[in-house]
């Protein structure tokens, strides 16, 4: 499917930035905010001038491409009927400053998208755009084949929304790490060395290929044989 | 457009425990003692302002940050005295104003009051507040205060503080308003909070480079002008270590700098930083560290580009030495802020 119009849930830092980058790529960008449209109306005229700031059914009603930028314990304040058919990127992290105490948001039992998923049961999601840090993501989108470009892990379920949301992620200014598997999200889950780094296709797939051999891949193998 | 003649420069210090020669580190005590004689020594050196944050952990020494500004009041004549921040939400507006309106008295008018969410949140739990009410608190928190800071009767009630009926609040200021700050971390919404309650704004950089700010000190802008409230120029607040050689400034700042950020991010999840990011924070990024004439050129910059009327350098990151923390106070004071005046001066003439 080709990707012309792009919805952002939720207008802080982290939608604030894609809604800047998916502008700078070509795309039509609606985004949303928690409340009103007027309260984000100033911001999203002065920050991301062109994207169109408007309802939640508004953005996932005209996107092609929903992106969830909003604070990991209020995802399940979204009825899961909203994202039915959509395909949808989990670009959230459980992050203790915003979400509280995370026994409350998470099931320790499986990893955030895996939950995600669950709840927009009739969503195809995928995970990206998660673990670098929001001023790297801004400051580091490179065109294709400049040296200096950085990579993103995207991981989904669905082969057809992975590759969709690969090639998204690829006009958008990174190069990209792909697994077909929902569950691997965990490997940028905060706690791991790829949370909040910064690093080249070549540094990004080394991490992942041998991630069983970092710390925190030791701990995740060692909670899963629990 | 800056102007150079009314341009403050501050120092912040969040208590970091100092080390000592050897190594070994300083008491919580010590380290107190230790910013109380850098705020006299930033006053003889004519900086404008000196900021105390508040912690609640082992790793910084000041949890309540206008006691120990009170003690630097009785040491100093000119200089202001801030706090990094004053954590509203889990703090009692009537307090907050009782403290800094007594600061105030003691130093005759230098109180400025700096509030914000914070960025640790230990203070939640050991107030008895609930994290998740990190927003609610702070709206409410700060519509209380607003009024207790006009120094006239007040009627408020909330969901989350004392029901107040007429309510007088002591001791009056002799200026009649405390000069107050809101510390922003760059979320859209504190901005436009921040304009819509007509304060000044002074937004922490702390990674990341400071051009990626210019659109929210736009929206700032835009806000105030909007909401017809009061415009100031915005002030910014980033780490850096300055030194006499750039080598040297470099090897203590990636040292204590680093050790301090890793220590935050393992408790948050986020990877270490590698040598490359902070040569990048240094080199364009939100670290200001090296030499005075590297450290100059690079705030200039950083004022010009965001038209700033203030910016405050956050110091002794991690546990450093008295003798380094002075030595960068005296540096940043006598050699920085001068140059940084005439690299503006020159650009303005230029112009």
């Amino acid at each position: 499917m080709a990707i012309k119009r792009v919805g952002i849930l939720g207008a802080g830092k982290v939608g604030i930035v894609l809604a800047g980058l998916a502008l700078k790529a070509g795309y039509e960008v609606r985004i949303s905010g928690s409340g009103d449209v007027q309260k984000i109306a100033l911001t999203i005229k002065t920050l991301v001038p062109g994207a169109i700031a408007a309802e939640n059914a508004d953005v996932v009603a005209n996107a092609d491409i929903v992106i969830l930028a909003i604070p990991l314990s209020r995802y399940k304040k979204i009825t899961p009927d909203l994202l039915k058919g959509k395909l949808v990127i989990d670009a959230m992290n459980y992050w203790w400053e915003t979400d509280g105490i995370r026994e409350e948001v998470l099931d320790p039992d499986s990893t955030s998208s895996e939950q995600v998923q669950a709840y927009f049961k009739d969503a195809t999601i995928v995970k990206a755009f998660n673990h670098m840090g929001y001023h790297n993501l801004q400051e580091e989108a490179r065109p294709a084949g400049d040296p200096k470009r950085k990579a993103l892990f995207v991981t989904g379920d669905d082969k057809e929304a992975v590759d969709t949301v690969a090639h998204f992620v690829d006009t958008m200014g990174f190069d990209q790490v792909v697994h077909y598997n929902i569950a691997d999200g965990i490997m940028t889950e905060p706690g791991s060395p790829l949370f909040g780094a910064s690093l080249s296709l070549k540094d990004l797939t080394r991490i992942i290929d041998h991630f069983d051999q970092t710390e925190f891949g030791r701990e995740v193998m060692a909670a899963k044989q629990k | 457009m800056v102007d150079v003649n009314k341009l403050e420069f501050g120092i912040e210090t969040f208590g970091d425990i100092v080390a000592n020669e050897d190594g070994s580190l300083q008491s919580a005590a010590q380290s107190i003692r230790q910013i109380v004689r850098e705020g006299e020594l930033a006053d003889q050196y004519g900086l404008s302002v000196i900021g105390v944050g508040e912690h609640h952990r082992p790793d910084y020494s000041v949890s309540s940050p206008e006691t120990v500004l009170g003690a630097i009041a009785s040491v100093t004549k000119q200089i202001k005295l801030a706090t990094a921040v004053t954590v509203l939400s889990s703090d009692n507006p009537v307090r907050v104003y009782e403290r800094f309106a007594t600061l105030d008295a003691l130093s005759n008018g230098r109180a400025q009051v700096m509030l914000g969410r914070g960025s640790f949140t230990e203070s939640f739990p050991l107030f008895g507040y609930d994290l998740t009410d990190y927003d609610d608190l702070f709206n409410e928190k700060l519509a209380m205060y607003d009024q207790l800071r006009n120094e006239k009767p007040v009627t408020f009630s909330g969901k989350f503080v004392q029901e107040l009926k007429n309510q007088e609040v002591y001791p009056k200021t002799e200026s009649g308003k405390l000069e107050t700050y809101i510390g922003i971390g760059g979320s859209p919404e504190s901005i436009i909070r921040a304009a819509r309650f007509g304060y000044k704004v002074i937004i922490a950089i702390i990674g990341g480079q400071a051009d990626r700010f210019k659109p929210y000190v736009d929206l700032y802008h835009a806000a105030a002008k909007e909401l017809k409230m009061p415009e100031y120029p915005v002030a910014v607040h980033s780490h850096g270590f300055i030194a006499d050689s750039k080598d040297e400034a470099m090897e203590v700042a990636f040292k204590n700098i680093k050790a301090n950020f890793d220590r935050i991010g393992l408790t948050r999840g986020w990877a270490p930083m590698s040598r490359e990011q902070f040569e990048g924070e240094t080199q364009v990024g939100s670290f200001y560290v090296g030499d005075p004439e590297f450290v100059a050129q690079r705030i200039a910059r950083t004022i010009k580009l965001l038209d700033l009327g203030r910016f405050d350098l956050v110091y002794g990151a991690g546990n450093q030495t008295a003798a380094q923390r002075e030595r960068m106070i005296e540096l940043y004071a006598t050699k920085v802020v001068p140059r940084v005046k005439e690299i503006l001066s020159e650009k303005v003439a230029a112009n």
